[in-house]
């Protein structure tokens, strides 16, 4: 190989280069903390936490398609009552507060859903 | 011989009972509505096999300035009020009688017949030529009651259904209605920029056992709704006795808003 020592020296340096962010955030010891999102007003939620957590948007997508496509309005909750398949209504019920649950978690994630352009923040019109 | 005829009656009486007490005793145990996974269905919604309307021109010419079921209806469903009549967005709207049916029109008509305010909406159709032409599915007809639906989420704003639709009963969300909504009602979403929409027979109130906003404002008892398969039902005992026409029969759309003239 000719040049072996340039070569390998690039190669070095390109790796330092594409990685740094990652030694740079070990070597600092700055470990990201998950946003604190606020604790909701009910008692029980429609699934448990660490799952809603990790499926919540399959969960609203399936909810958005039962109501408008199939007419299915309605579930049973954990607590054996019927409840409204709806965002607005259901959900915001408990997590009152959108800036401080949706919206807090959501801008950490750099997510942007775009409910809300149709959808109604309960509080928004009171 | 392998049976007689003694034989056969109690082996065909046994047969009975055995299948009737089979399915008495499911009724009993409750088995069916163990499944809670199944749907549930709210207590009392309005179902039909095929909705329809029937508006009595005659009780509304009387009250050509009323308008309480477009407001109703538009305040119902969070219709956005622009004053540029190109960016209009409505879902039931007064049209002059010559204008809503101009097949109809003759040279010599009676003037006042021709400007009378005349109530238009989606009409449902049985063949809804704005299906055919949506490449999303956004817009479909149910099939269990008729109602021609929109699915805002789906629709990705191409008009091919406004161009398709005979009736001029869909509107384009040009701008973001939001800020021309004069008070949001919270029950029901807005629409976004760039989507279509249109009536819907209030089916989110039929799902909760009301009638639509329009024929429930309606004071002067000019709006009907039913079930048109059904041989009783208000709709047909008035379409059975009434002389009623539709909006551009030619067309073999089949609309199901049927006015009394």
């Amino acid at each position: 190989m000719y040049d072996a020592g340039k070569v390998i020296l690039g190669i070095v340096v390109f790796l330092t280069l594409v990685t740094f962010p990652l030694w740079y955030n070990l070597a600092g010891e700055t470990v990201v903390q998950a946003p604190e999102l606020e604790k909701a007003q009910g008692t029980q939620c429609v699934a448990d936490t660490e799952w809603m957590r990790a499926r919540h948007m399959d969960l609203l997508n399936d909810w958005r398609d039962e109501v408008v496509r199939d007419g299915e309005r309605y579930f049973i909750g954990p607590d054996g009552e019927r409840m409204e398949k709806s965002l607005s209504n259901t959900c915001l019920n408990c997590h009152v507060n959108k800036d401080k649950f949706c919206d807090h978690c959501h801008n950490f994630m750099s997510v942007d859903p775009y409910c809300w352009d149709c959808h109604i923040i309960p509080k928004e019109v009171m | 011989m392998g049976i007689d005829r003694r034989k056969f009656f109690k082996v065909s009486g046994l047969t009975a009972l055995g299948l009737a007490g089979g399915s008495v005793s499911k009724v009993f145990s409750g088995e069916d509505f163990l499944d809670t996974a199944a749907p549930v269905r709210p207590e009392g919604p309005l179902t039909a096999q095929r909705w329809a309307m029937v508006i009595d021109l005659r009780k509304c010419h009387e009250q050509a300035d009323c308008n309480d079921c477009v407001t109703a209806c538009h305040t119902t469903h969070n219709v956005p009020k622009w004053e540029n009549p190109k960016d209009e967005v409505k879902w039931i709207w007064k049209e002059s009688f010559e204008h809503a049916f101009h097949d109809q029109e003759h040279p010599y008509q009676q003037e006042s017949l021709k400007h009378l305010p005349t109530l238009v909406l989606c009409n449902h159709c049985d063949n809804p030529p704005c299906v055919r032409v949506c490449p999303t599915g956004a817009t479909w007809k149910r099939e269990k009651d008729g109602i021609v639906m929109m699915d805002w989420h789906r629709c990705i704003g191409c008009r091919y259904c406004v161009v398709a639709c005979p009736y001029g009963a869909r509107s384009f969300n040009w701008r973001d209605p939001r800020p021309k909504i004069q008070k949001i009602e919270p029950d029901f979403p807005t629409r976004s920029r760039g989507v279509v929409e249109k009536c819907t027979f209030c089916e989110e109130r039929l799902a909760r056992g009301m009638l639509p906003a329009c024929v429930e404002a309606c004071k002067y008892g000019a709006m009907h709704f039913g079930d048109l398969e059904d041989p009783h039902s208000n709709v047909r005992e008035l379409l059975s006795k009434r002389y009623t026409i539709r909006r551009k029969p030619g067309l073999g759309t089949n609309p199901e808003v049927y006015y009394i003239v």
